[in-house]
């Protein structure tokens, strides 16, 4: 009896969540799935069961170029957050020994990704552009004649912007890992003669793992689908699958959009699939 | 105490590297703010970059004329209100299903692994569902409708998983005691649990209200006729070109950091209200 009231009662409690995913994330993607399917003129799209929209996406050259370029940011951007996110938790975790001082810092990091993304990408033009911070400062240093044209508008200026906007989804994570290793085991690793190199190689980085596999997870999938970022740093230049996406919304291809939309779909679940091989998310709460 | 100190005095040389390291990323973090910061006060001639020309808060008030850029205000309530709703919704609903997890149910798995999805799946694709949804069952896209549930399927799985960090270190004791002592359900909530997890319910509530003010992608399609916030700036950085950009970057980050100040303050004045009691 007590048990099938409260079996009611948690499914009473779930009823809204899973309310909202089943009517606003199912039933989309569903969606998504079945227009790609859909053939489209001029002004609507036409319920139809055709393979045209993928073998013209499969088959164009500009789509794998596409692929790769989205690609090479994803992991350009993967391994620069790593670094500096593993670096800045572990300072924050061993190096850092009052708790007080590791919330203020954790939270000085933590402030600014709670503020507009575009608006952070807009602030580094006045440092990048032509006539930019950086260029003055190193035309008055002598270091270049003439304002270096890359920083700004330039796969260069994404990366930077990427690496900005995403940096704390992997300090979060490995810090929350780093938090959890035993002291002791450090302890230990330093009697047995380890030297910090060698702590760090065989005890912090393998039991930070977890961290870094949920954090990897974040920022390839968000730069995987991103579009803002590339038209706005690259100044229209560059393109990646998620501005495909929404340049084929803007001439109302629906059903265009609809198959990149699934191609990137898989895409990103069989590289979150990799990695979660690394990690049991449920565990790590 | 005195073993602490004596360990204090020996810092190692790695802490001084990591520590330059750990102040560079926090300007990297905040030197391209502060630049468009100062930038704003731009004068009436200047440009986009630096030098200043003058200082003056002429860009602020070229904010507020409705013709000269758009519809700063409207926009701005639009996201507010918007946001608002969002972090009710999310912290209500999250907090129950927090609740619901706390005890295994059939299909737990599958709302688990759906707020996943939730979050991995790129915003643009939720934009293009939902936008897809309502064109063939021919409704028309509105902030409060479409958008609302874009924003919700972002919030959820933030406010889930806070949820889940919260029970997994709630100790069962304090309702079972409450109950011995002849509390009802519902009393047993409110009097033990709530206060209890109150500053996670803030954390929640921050993050759902900022994600939602915030969120460029998951309203692209979604947002119907009216523009929120983002969309309002982004519409700018394609057709403006003078610091009233800026101006509008500082204004809506100062909005940030006050909704941000006001969580942490209250998170404090709980924290505060429950030491003394205790």
């Amino acid at each position: 009896m007590a048990s099938d009231t409260s079996k009611r009662s948690s499914y009473f409690l779930i009823t809204p969540m899973a309310a909202i995913f089943a009517v606003f994330l199912v039933i989309p993607l569903v969606t998504i799935v079945i227009v790609s399917f859909w053939d489209y003129d001029e002004y609507r799209i036409l319920p139809d069961f055709i393979l045209e929209n993928y073998s013209y996406l499969l088959g164009s050259s500009v789509t794998w170029s596409i692929y790769l370029n989205t690609l090479k940011y994803a992991a350009l951007t993967w391994l620069f957050t790593l670094l500096i996110g593993f670096t800045v938790a572990y300072f924050l975790a061993f190096h850092v020994r009052s708790l007080t001082w590791q919330i203020v810092l954790f939270m000085v990091c933590t402030i600014p990704f709670w503020t507009s993304n575009i608006i952070r990408m807009i602030s580094w033009i006045p440092f990048l552009g032509r006539n930019g911070l950086l260029n003055s400062a190193l035309i008055n240093l002598g270091i270049v004649d003439q304002p270096l044209e890359f920083l700004l508008f330039s796969d260069f200026a994404v990366v930077l912007a990427d690496v900005h906007l995403y940096a704390l989804f992997m300090v979060v994570p490995i810090f929350n890992s780093m938090m959890r290793i035993d002291r002791s085991l450090i302890e230990a690793a330093r009697d047995a003669g380890a030297s910090g190199f060698e702590t760090l190689k065989s005890v912090i980085v393998p039991l930070s793992k977890p961290g870094i596999a949920i954090g990897s997870i974040f920022v390839i999938t968000v730069v995987m689908g991103d579009f803002i970022t590339v038209r706005l740093m690259s100044g229209g230049q560059s393109a990646s699958v998620g501005l495909q996406i929404s340049n084929e919304i803007g001439l109302l291809q629906y059903p265009a959009a609809a198959a990149s939309a699934v191609v990137l779909l898989i895409t990103v679940l069989l590289i979150v699939t990799a990695l979660l091989r690394l990690v049991d998310i449920r565990k790590e709460l | 105490m005195a073993d602490a100190r004596k360990t204090r005095e020996r810092r190692p040389t790695s802490f001084y590297v990591l520590a330059a390291f750990f102040a560079l990323f926090v300007l990297f973090l905040y030197g391209p703010m502060l630049t468009i910061f100062i930038l704003s006060f731009q004068g009436e001639n200047g440009g986009l970059t630096f030098p200043m020309n003058g200082f003056s808060f002429h860009w602020f008030g070229n904010l507020f004329e409705r013709q000269a850029v758009g519809d700063f205000g409207g926009s701005f309530l639009r996201s507010l209100k918007l946001g608002l709703i969002v972090m009710v919704v999310t912290v209500v609903v999250s907090f129950m299903a927090g609740l619901a997890f706390r005890r295994r149910f059939k299909g737990d798995s599958i709302v688990f692994y759906l707020a996943i999805a939730s979050l991995i799946v790129p915003s643009i694709l939720i934009s293009l569902g939902i936008g897809l949804l309502f064109n063939i069952i021919e409704w028309q896209p509105q902030w409060f409708t479409s958008a609302l549930g874009a924003h919700l399927t972002w919030t959820f799985p933030f406010g889930l998983l806070i949820m889940f960090a919260v029970f997994n270190r709630f100790d069962p004791s304090y309702e079972e005691a409450a109950r011995d002592l002849g509390a009802s359900n519902w009393q047993t909530i409110q009097y033990v649990v709530l206060p209890m997890v109150g500053p996670s319910l803030i954390g929640v509530a921050m993050f759902s209200f900022t994600l939602s003010y915030d969120e460029f992608a998951r309203t692209l399609m979604t947002a119907g006729a009216l523009n929120t916030l983002p969309l309002e700036i982004y519409g700018m950085t394609t057709n403006v070109t003078t610091p009233v950009l800026y101006a509008l970057g500082t204004v809506t980050t100062g909005f940030s950091f006050l909704v941000i100040a006001l969580a942490l303050g209250s998170v404090a004045i709980l924290r505060m209200r429950k030491g003394q009691k205790a």
